[in-house]
């Protein structure tokens, strides 16, 4: 990997360089919907890194990231709707008025709490994430099976979700919008400013923390789980373990994000645990590069602007186009994007086009008159 | 003398009806190292499944260190200190030769200690000589996807000892392999002899002799004769059985 690394580091520094660029310039240059936009899609990133280290790294493909998903965003939305609640009758909610709910249910009192409602994003679905798949992992349950238990217990949860009116407003969703923190509406242009720093910055943080835990020896282990995980276990390693531990982090970032995302779109409802949106989670990061965790947040980033830009224009076409830009990816880009780049694409690209003309190769060896390499 | 390091009594595994080990009785003593030979289908790998905790067998016990293995899970019958060698080769292709190894050596083999620890002096010296052992050294850096095939073999021996196991299961080592590299390999298992208990299951005669040492002959699932490589060459069940065979396709 040596000789790959000095090339591999510079084009990672010249992606960061942009992308700080691009997070310092965008609050000054972007009116404020594109920046709210922008906001909305790195907080996306932050998800995608997860599946990338549950997928790209560990080799388990969740179709379920939206469950831990939308229950940060629940998180973050039940205690907004609280911290406004005083003017409504009882002090709860106006929602619950509508389904003739008097007394608040036992599980919101807690997210009165501040302190709280910011641990429990990220615990709450790391918790859930943990007991799930400890259970399926312990029964050796992967592959395929793996991804479609996941996508059942999507299933379940935005089925329960959806229809429980009575304890979290059901298929509306709670909205955050119109809610008050600090006494500011959450969706002012001030407001919003600042969630679109704090996205930035946990963005940041959160692959700093992805690349902690990929960088080592626990990061070579998740890839042994991948490439063999018999190994893995007469070498003494316990993989239930790991992939325990990995899938409750996806599952804490999932949290984090749903929370950001919810704030920044003014609602969280059981849209968020759609099929479709979970499977788009997985598209992000096989575009981006699946085992690089520059790729998932290029992916989310880049993708989900396109999908907004080419909606504004051709509304009807995007879904054709992200089915297109998925087979592209899986038949030409195995590796993603940045995967292709790092390992000598353009340059190959480049030569198939007839441009440039030197490939990298053994060097030339001398050879005498009678075609014998000299030594 | 002390009790033997490992001992299997009355071992018999049924797949579905099928008996692929009957009865099997084997004991290995500490330092030694053992041949098992037998045509295809004598349970030679079963019975590494079942010593490793891969299978449970029907009927028998396994006993490690005077205690029994039965019931245990593969990760922690390694890190009772039995290390397995598969038939193929099955390293981590997608890491380097010191990475592969440094998985190996690693102490405690916790998610916990490999987040937080650094690897110690004392184990980086050691990935240092176990590439020397195997002469991986140039290739330290080296997706070890890319090595030739004998030097994955060599590098999982390698990731073997480097485990630091009482005893090694070597399945099937010089398959595939050039006759200098089985020379290199068979030299190299005599060496971990002493230090470790080596049992090494093969089909190739030339390498088990050089081997130079007890053979346990494996039929339909059953110890059908042990001794040294000539007693066995001699015995006429065994012949009618395997060598024979096997000798009159080398013709």
């Amino acid at each position: 990997m040596s000789i790959f690394s000095t090339k591999k580091s510079w084009i990672n520094l010249t992606i960061w360089v942009l992308i700080i660029a691009l997070i310092i310039a965008a609050p000054s240059v972007l009116p404020v919907f594109r920046l709210n936009l922008l906001g909305r899609y790195l907080s996306l990133a932050i998800v995608a890194l997860g599946v990338d280290l549950i997928w790209g790294f560990t080799g388990m493909l969740s179709l379920g990231q939206g469950i831990f998903f939308a229950l940060g965003g629940y998180c973050a939305a039940m205690f907004l709707q609280l911290n406004s609640a005083g003017e409504f009758p009882n002090g709860i909610p106006e929602f619950f008025g509508l389904y003739g709910v008097e007394k608040l249910p036992f599980f919101w009192e807690p997210f009165k709490s501040s302190i709280f409602t910011l641990i429990s994003i990220w615990l709450l679905p790391a918790i859930i994430a943990g007991l799930l798949g400890y259970l399926v992992f312990r029964n050796r349950i992967k592959g395929v099976y793996f991804s479609i238990l996941t996508q059942a217990a999507l299933l379940v949860f935005f089925n329960f979700f959806n229809g429980q009116q009575k304890l979290i407003n059901g298929t509306n969703g709670l909205k955050t919008d119109v809610t008050q923190l600090f006494g500011q509406m959450v969706g002012s242009e001030i407001m919003q400013r600042w969630f679109f720093w704090i996205t930035a910055i946990l963005v940041i943080f959160a692959w700093f923390f992805a690349r902690w835990i990929v960088r080592d020896r626990f990061g070579n282990i998740l890839i042994g789980i991948r490439d063999d995980e018999a190994r893995v276990r007469f070498t003494g390693y316990n993989p239930v373990i790991f992939k325990t531990i990995i899938f409750s982090i996806a599952g804490g970032l999932a949290g984090v994000s749903g929370a950001l995302y919810t704030v920044q779109s003014g609602i969280v409802s059981p849209q968020f645990m759609t099929v479709p949106f979970s499977i788009e989670m997985v598209i992000w990061v096989a575009v981006g590069g699946r085992g690089t965790l520059l790729g998932a947040i290029l992916g989310a980033v880049l993708i989900n602007y396109a999908k907004s830009l080419v909606s504004e224009a051709l509304p009807a076409s995007w879904m054709f186009i992200q089915g297109g830009l998925f087979i592209l990816v899986v038949t030409a880009l195995p590796e993603g994007v940045l995967g292709w780049i790092r390992t000598g694409g353009p340059k190959k690209l480049l030569f198939l086009i007839g441009i440039n003309k030197k490939l990298e190769t053994y060097p030339s060896l001398e050879v005498n008159e009678q075609g014998e390499v000299k030594s | 003398m002390n009790s033997p390091l490992l001992e299997l009594k009355q071992i018999s595994v049924s797949f579905e009806g099928f008996l692929a080990l009957r009865d099997l009785d084997l004991a290995l003593n500490q330092g030694e190292l053992r041949a098992v030979i037998g045509p295809n289908g004598a349970g030679k790998t079963t019975f590494l499944d079942v010593i490793t905790g891969k299978v449970a067998p029907t009927k028998g016990d396994v006993i490690f260190k005077e205690k029994s293995l039965l019931g245990q899970k593969e990760f922690r019958i390694a890190r009772k200190g039995i290390g397995r060698k598969f038939q193929s080769p099955r390293i981590f292709e997608n890491l380097s030769v010191q990475e592969n190894l440094a998985l190996s050596v690693s102490r405690p083999k916790t998610p916990f200690s490999l987040l937080i620890n650094s690897l110690k002096v004392k184990h980086l010296d050691q990935i240092q000589h176990l590439m020397s052992i195997v002469n991986l050294q140039s290739k330290a850096n080296i997706r070890a996807g890319s090595l030739s095939h004998g030097q994955k073999q060599w590098l999982e021996i390698a990731m073997l000892v480097g485990q630091d196991p009482d005893l090694l299961l070597v399945d099937e080592p010089v398959a595939g392999l050039t006759d200098e590299e089985t020379d290199l390999t068979a030299d190299l298992l005599k060496s971990l002899a002493g230090d470790h208990t080596v049992l090494v299951i093969d089909h190739d005669m030339e390498f088990i002799r050089r081997l130079d040492c007890p053979v346990s002959v494996l039929h339909q699932g059953h110890v059908l004769k042990e001794g040294s490589m000539s007693d066995i060459q001699k015995d006429p069940l065994v012949i009618e059985v395997y060598l024979g065979k096997s000798e009159e396709e080398e013709e």
